[in-house]
């Protein structure tokens, strides 16, 4: 930094002098996306912090005394997010046992990579950390998924299979809830990804901060409001300066989504409010209570929620263990095939259009 | 004259997988100051060995990717007219994945 320092007064004539918006003292060090505000370094610290603090007291996040993990894939989001709430939970007394909970999908190269970032953050914050594989869930790695029916659908396998590892993690915790680092572009793309899709039902949930409160664990998104370039600026500092891991899957294209992110950026460069724009968009939608929504029971096999005989999950292990990887991908259901009055009349229950990466919505 | 690059969040993966680059360049011909329109200019021809749609597009960086001349958002600094001097450091940083 003290190179920097040196640099301040050349630096305040290319800034053209300006100062902070905030303490009107210091030179700025951003322009701010959701306010177009120029803010120096440690007005921004503070009123990053704080609007989180805000987001987590008026949306009642967490109850004092809660069991709280932390969806930790090592990634800028997560990690940013360990290290928020850590404080925040210090500086005012929220009372909430903390924990990270980590999920190894057994992809060699890059989840072994950003497991050690998880790891250091175990030490960094002192939260305890707990690792769920896929290996010892439902016997296969992503690894071994990928090498049996190749890179067609892994996504599906991966998607399905990480959320129940992160509701069965969670439940091997005990914890109360289960916080996770979705920021404000990754809901905004989600709400326009699901009215591409003509996903109602999916629609009507994805903006909700608060998910699955009639499920065994409910999940929170502290981060709704909160801009990626923001996440992504915050650890770039001397005060909290920390390692964060980031890099593409490498079994994931993504293709659609990425269509959909590289929107969402291109209208933040031309109005950054566009973004909380959208947002507000998909909570203001209303959705038609004749709009049938699948009914939640449990798996027959697993336990597990599920709306359909099996889960997600059984389906297409019932289909790697057999040899029939197509199983549960499309419209075949395998153990699920028998007519259910609850099934929606399109087979819009099929995962195979749902490729979502790490993002579970 | 001497600038500190760095390339962080994926980017690096473009340029050799190397994180950060001490470089020397000089101001285009018939002009005395150097730009980061310059820079940008002389990065994609030097430094980035593949896919330059993930840094670059049209004239300026692809949405996404956070620029910072010497710890401050170029966008207080003037995006591509920003001026460069002796010694500093550009930082830029890809926001597009990795959550």
């Amino acid at each position: 930094m003290a190179e920097a320092d040196g640099k301040a007064q050349k630096d305040a004539g290319r800034g053209g002098g300006r100062l902070c918006c905030i303490c009107q003292a210091r030179k700025p060090a951003l322009k701010r996306p959701k306010t177009l505000q120029q803010i120096c370094r440690e007005c921004f610290y503070a009123v990053f912090e704080a609007e989180i603090h805000e987001v987590i007291v008026e949306n009642r996040l967490f109850k004092p005394g809660e069991r709280i993990a932390i969806g930790a894939s090592g990634g800028k989001d997560s990690t940013v997010l360990a290290y928020v709430l850590s404080e925040l939970n210090q500086r005012h007394n929220y009372g909430l046992d903390l924990f990270l909970l980590s999920v190894d999908e057994g992809i060699t190269g890059y989840r072994d990579d950003s497991l050690e970032t998880v790891k250091r953050n175990e030490m960094q914050y002192g939260l305890p950390l707990k690792i769920v594989s896929y290996k010892d869930l439902y016997g296969w790695t992503m690894d071994e998924i990928v090498k049996m029916i190749g890179m067609k659908n892994n996504c599906t396998f991966c998607g399905v299979f990480r959320r129940q590892a992160l509701d069965r993690g969670a439940a091997m915790l005990k914890v109360d809830k289960l916080a996770t680092g979705h920021n404000a572009d990754d809901i905004a793309e989600t709400v326009l990804l699901n009215i591409l899709r003509g996903d109602i039902a999916r629609l009507s949930r994805c903006t909700s901060i608060t998910t699955g409160e009639d499920g065994p664990i409910p999940r929170c998104k502290p981060f709704k409001y909160t801009y990626e370039k923001e996440i992504v600026i915050y650890p770039l500092t001397p005060i909290s300066f920390y390692y964060y891991f980031s890099t593409e899957c490498i079994y994931s294209p993504n293709a659609y989504r990425g269509f959909a992110r590289e929107f969402i950026k291109d209208l933040e460069r031309i109005r950054p409010r566009a973004i909380l724009d959208i947002i507000r968009s998909g909570e203001n939608f209303r959705i038609s209570t004749s709009t049938r929504m699948p009914e939640q029971g449990t798996c027959e096999r697993c336990g597990y929620i599920s709306s359909q005989k099996w889960c997600k999950a059984c389906v297409l292990l019932e289909g790697l263990n057999k040899g029939l990887p197509k199983l549960g991908i499309g419209r075949t259901r395998g153990p699920n095939a028998e007519p259910k009055q609850d099934q929606m009349p399109n087979g819009s229950r099929s995962m195979a259009s749902k490729q979502c990466g790490t993002l579970d919505f | 004259m001497h600038l500190t690059l760095e390339f962080g969040g994926g980017l690096e993966l473009l340029c050799d997988a190397v994180k950060i680059h001490d470089v020397h360049v000089e101001p285009p011909v018939g002009s005395e100051k150097m730009t980061m329109r310059d820079l940008l200019l002389w990065v994609q021809k030097n430094l980035i060995k593949e896919r330059p749609e993930m840094f670059i597009k049209g004239d300026t960086v692809r949405p996404g990717v956070l620029v910072l001349v010497n710890d401050c958002d170029w966008e207080l600094s003037g995006q591509l007219d920003t001026t460069l001097e002796e010694k500093d450091v550009v930082v830029f940083i890809s926001t597009l994945h990795g959550g």
